[in-house]
């Protein structure tokens, strides 16, 4: 067992009785714990490019991204939902596109350039898609919104926040338990109407 | 998810050869296998990275296209020769997955993803005939309303997952495949097994094998395509039936007509009977519907799928209605 999955147990020990998203997640920690080491892991150097600076680690070839940027960086704001690829929030951008930092190597992400939400805001200023979501209250939880922000963010670059039907085909990545959709929906037409900086 | 050894590679020889060790898997998108990893329903103990191999290319020309079987799902989608010469395949992967899945899965990858039945994807149920040969199907009496009910057997009814292989298998395509043994082409509808007995067989691939192109035939003069997805929400879903369509209409009567099905089907799967009786049928509702029944045919029901039947053909019908229109 790798010293991130251990950070990772304590973690959710400590925070398992706090709701349903972290016994989502507890799952798949356990499941792990119970295979045997097959074989002696072979550790990997990586330097990750996360919003402008460079991290060099040694991981696991098995340490997704988002475990990485977690455990390694101690970058928690990109948030571990369903660990499958299904809900979006370990949404990142790589490269500029927006991905599942879940479902990502980090050891495939050698000279690749990363930005989480951490990076967005600039000079103490937020993002206006992060101004956006406090100004119209998308969220409840908020354990989903760095993911659908990251996701917001890379929509209204890509050209997609066309109309309302549009943006939510192009946001059907993000899962919100909270239903939030409205207004995320109101907070990403905010952003893409205003041609400020997106 | 189990430890593995991750090699990159620099040559297509050199991920052929390194995938002579056993208990490998090659890794492009990683969208598919990782789940499954983390599921423990794949336990490779050596990954193989294509990334980097030069099968990152899409060329379009009259003479048909050739899609690198690198290219991530989102890059085929906005490319605008194909969109105008194959509406079928940027319609059908824009109904695929996720905005962030198809900006990291990859065209060959897509067309070897595994199926969605449940049963095959929980390690924790112990009757699988595809995960685990001869230990049963728990979804032949079990939980069966999103199951095949074309080429099943009595030992899988899984579907294919992918809406790519349903729009690539109704215009014909083929897949280029490497191996130590050189070059081949399969047809897209000659790559996938019914599952008989060996349901743990899906492809012909032999091992060690990869899709390194797809190759698709120029459309037919004056021919439009469509894809029809039909689930369960409106995105980020997997079909309950899926219809791709190709076909040309010469002065109001149809002149040639090539139709898939998805979500319906063990493997992406042709309905040549309605292809047959569409042919010189005037574009009117009645003649289409009344052709699109014979979809029905050959169709196989389990307890809780039956609605897929009527489904389907409704499906089909209004494909076609889209695409004449």
């Amino acid at each position: 067992m790798s010293e991130l999955e251990v950070s990772r147990r304590r973690f959710l020990g400590v925070s398992m009785a706090t709701g349903g998203l972290a016994a989502t997640a507890t799952r798949a920690a356990v499941a792990q714990t119970t295979t045997p080491p097959v074989r002696t892991p072979e550790m990997t150097d990586v330097t990750l490019d996360v919003n402008g600076r460079r991290h060099a680690l040694t991981v696991e070839p098995r340490t997704t991204l988002l475990d990485a940027l977690r455990e390694g960086l101690r970058l928690t704001g990109t948030k571990k939902g369903c660990d499958r690829g299904s809900c979006g929030a370990c949404t990142v951008h790589v490269d500029g596109a927006r991905v599942l930092s879940c479902l990502t190597l980090a050891a495939r992400c050698q000279d690749k350039s990363i930005t989480t939400i951490e990076g967005l805001a600039s000079k103490g200023e937020l993002h206006p898609m992060q101004a956006a979501f406090l100004a119209r209250d998308g969220l409840q939880c908020g354990y989903c919104t760095p993911g659908q922000i990251m996701s917001a963010v890379a929509l209204v670059e890509e050209g997609r926040a066309v109309s309302d039907d549009a943006i939510r085909e192009w946001m059907s990545g993000n899962i919100c338990r909270c239903g939030a959709y409205p207004h995320i929906l109101a907070a990403i037409k905010d952003v893409a109407g205003s041609g400020s900086r997106s | 998810m189990q430890n593995f050894t991750l090699a990159d590679t620099a040559s297509l020889d050199a991920a052929l050869a390194a995938a002579q060790q056993t208990d490998t898997k090659f890794i492009a998108g990683g969208t598919d296998l990782l789940q499954l990893m983390k599921d423990e329903v794949e336990r490779p103990q050596h990954l193989v990275d294509l990334d980097g191999l030069p099968f990152d290319q899409v060329t379009t020309s009259d003479d048909g296209a050739r899609i690198g079987a690198l290219v991530k799902m989102s890059d085929l989608a906005d490319n605008p020769d194909l969109r105008r010469r194959y509406p079928v395949i940027a319609e059908a992967l824009l109904a695929s997955a996720s905005p962030q899945v198809r900006n990291m899965a990859t065209i060959g990858g897509n067309l070897l993803q595994r199926t969605r039945c449940g049963y095959f994807r929980d390690p924790g149920v112990a009757a699988c005939n595809k995960r685990r040969p001869g230990s049963g199907c728990s979804a032949i009496l079990g939980f069966n309303r999103l199951h095949a009910v074309l080429g099943g057997s009595d030992y899988c009814i899984a579907t294919h997952p992918s809406d790519l292989a349903v729009a690539l298998s109704a215009l014909d395509a083929a897949v280029e495949l490497r191996g130590s043994d050189g070059v081949r082409s399969v047809p897209i509808n000659e790559l996938y097994l019914l599952p008989g007995d060996t349901p743990e067989r899906e492809t012909v691939l032999n091992p060690g094998e990869i899709i390194t192109a797809v190759l698709v035939p120029p459309p037919a003069t004056g021919e439009r395509s469509h894809y029809l997805k039909l689930r369960d929400r409106a995105s980020f879903e997997f079909a309950l039936v899926s219809v791709a369509v190709a076909v040309a209409v010469d002065d109001g009567r149809i002149r040639s007509a090539r139709i898939a099905v998805g979500g319906v089907g063990t493997k992406p799967w042709r309905l040549p009977n309605v292809e047959a009786a569409l042919v010189g049928l005037p574009v009117n509702r009645d003649a289409l519907v009344e052709a699109a029944a014979h979809a029905a045919e050959g169709a196989r029901p389990t307890r809780e799928n039956a609605f897929k039947i009527p489904l389907m053909q409704r499906a089909v019908a209004r494909a076609l209605a889209t695409v004449t229109a």
